[in-house]
């Protein structure tokens, strides 16, 4: 039995803000994978929750009329990793949450509780800052939308009021076509574990290898996923050579902010920005040469 | 006491019962449905132990509240052998030395008949990857991924 003293499933939305505004102590509840640990730790002594796990309106991808596509924050890792729209479009973001956990993780976590969780170490995070995703947010008093950059406050903190829920990551036709991407998770074993570095880049190359856009963004280097934008800045409108790559790693070094922490020394995860900033800026560079 | 009353079908039968809010599915299943063969392992979601199959899909159900399985389609290791025979990834980890202690195995027998059914081919990497999510404490896993590779590559 899990210690949870209130538990109430919504139906839909609309009654999903108004259990959440009604009860200040309520947590909302989507796949479990998270949540549910923390009350199995004891870390929610007598929990409330509210599930939104059955809200049909609130799962699926899908493309506006202007391409943006929009994905709904209780879509599992495995139906956005499979989804069409997103190997045709984003190939990169589903390589990146196939390394979450392992299989019954992927089929139960959802990508929305992958963010709102406010984990530096989530699998998503780095790719969606490179994305430029915006945030759909709904509550009591309607609808706002912020870029996950000011979405993530702090380690395990996120921009959302108590009746507020995450309802749409967004991603602009501007911020994907053209994109390679790729995804680079360090951890001590290659499922089941938990980033000890995460790093994604995508680029956009032009003609004779100009690197016409460039986007680098790590996890686990600070309280936070960042974005290195001053790395992108040196970066941008060179041509792509293994040289540029390295210099990225070097720049990116200066940017971060990591922690000794368990899983490693302060100055074992700089190693690994320049390091995995470099490897990332081949591989996509590579990917553009080759697509799949 | 909440509860809340659920319908749903294990095994290809019908089932209703009071679920408990506070109840995970792995313990409505052993508890309330006396189905005994999932296991109760780690209960945070990652020795998968408990590994069952929800709408096709393998899900470890010490985490998976019991209220969420309402409506849903669920497979336990009871209703893998038919008639007294087992399945063909049942028969793969008797033929290949899988099964050592059997704690761990009703989970695997769960994980690969999903890989089975999926109408796909894996390579023996694949295999690892799709089976990194069960742990097994005697085998060292070698028997268990021939036995996956049996029934997988043919």
């Amino acid at each position: 039995m899990f210690d949870i003293a209130n538990y109430e499933e919504a139906r839909d939305l609309e009654q999903a803000i108004e259990l959440l505004t009604k009860d200040p102590r309520a947590k909302l509840v989507a796949g479990g994978t998270d949540i549910l640990l923390h009350v199995r730790e004891g870390k929610l002594p007598e929990a409330h929750l509210v599930s939104i796990h059955e809200v049909a309106e609130l799962k699926g991808i899908h493309l506006e009329a202007d391409s943006t596509i929009v994905i709904k924050p209780v879509t599992t890792f495995t139906q956005v990793s499979s989804h069409p729209l997103i190997r045709e479009h984003l190939p990169f973001l589903g390589e990146a949450v196939n390394w979450v956990g392992g299989p019954q993780t992927r089929h139960a976590g959802t990508i929305g509780g992958n963010i709102c969780n406010g984990a530096t170490s989530a699998d998503s995070a780095p790719t969606l800052f490179a994305l430029n995703a915006r945030l759909q947010i709904t509550g009591p008093a309607g609808i706002r939308t912020i870029a996950i950059q000011d979405f993530y406050t702090g380690p395990g903190k996120v921009a959302l009021t108590q009746g507020e829920i995450l309802t749409a990551i967004r991603i602009a036709p501007e911020d994907y076509r053209g994109f390679s991407g790729h995804y680079i998770k360090y951890a001590m074993r290659n499922a089941m574990d938990i980033a000890t570095l995460s790093c994604s880049v995508l680029c956009k190359l032009g003609d004779a290898n100009l690197v016409e856009d460039f986007r680098l963004a790590l996890g686990v280097a600070a309280p936070t996923p960042i974005r290195c934008l001053k790395t992108e800045t040196a970066v941008k409108g060179q041509t792509f050579s293994k040289e540029l790559a390295a210099t990225a790693g070097k720049t990116a070094v200066t940017e971060v902010n990591p922690r000794t922490s368990w899983r490693a020394s302060k100055e074992y995860r700089l190693q690994l920005v320049a390091e995995l900033s470099k490897r990332a800026f081949r591989e996509a560079v590579a990917k553009r040469r080759n697509p799949a | 006491m909440n509860t809340k009353k659920i319908s749903f079908r294990v095994n290809g039968q019908a089932v209703t019962l009071e679920a408990d809010v506070r109840e995970s599915l792995l313990e409505a299943l052993r508890n309330k449905l006396n189905l005994m063969g999932t296991k109760k392992g780690c209960g945070v979601g990652e020795c998968g132990a408990c590994t069952v199959l929800i709408n096709g899909e393998t899900i470890d159900t010490c985490i998976y509240l019991a209220v969420w399985a309402d409506g849903k389609e669920i497979r336990t290791v009871e209703g893998e052998a038919k008639e007294g025979r087992l399945s063909k990834v049942q028969q793969a980890m008797l033929d290949e030395g899988a099964v050592q202690c059997g704690f761990c195995t009703p989970g695997f027998v769960m994980s690969i008949t999903a890989m089975a059914e999926s109408g796909q081919t894996f390579t023996t990497e694949e295999i690892k990857k799709e089976l990194s999510g069960n742990m097994c404490r005697c085998t060292g896993y070698q028997n268990i991924v021939r036995a996956a590779e049996k029934v997988l590559q043919k």
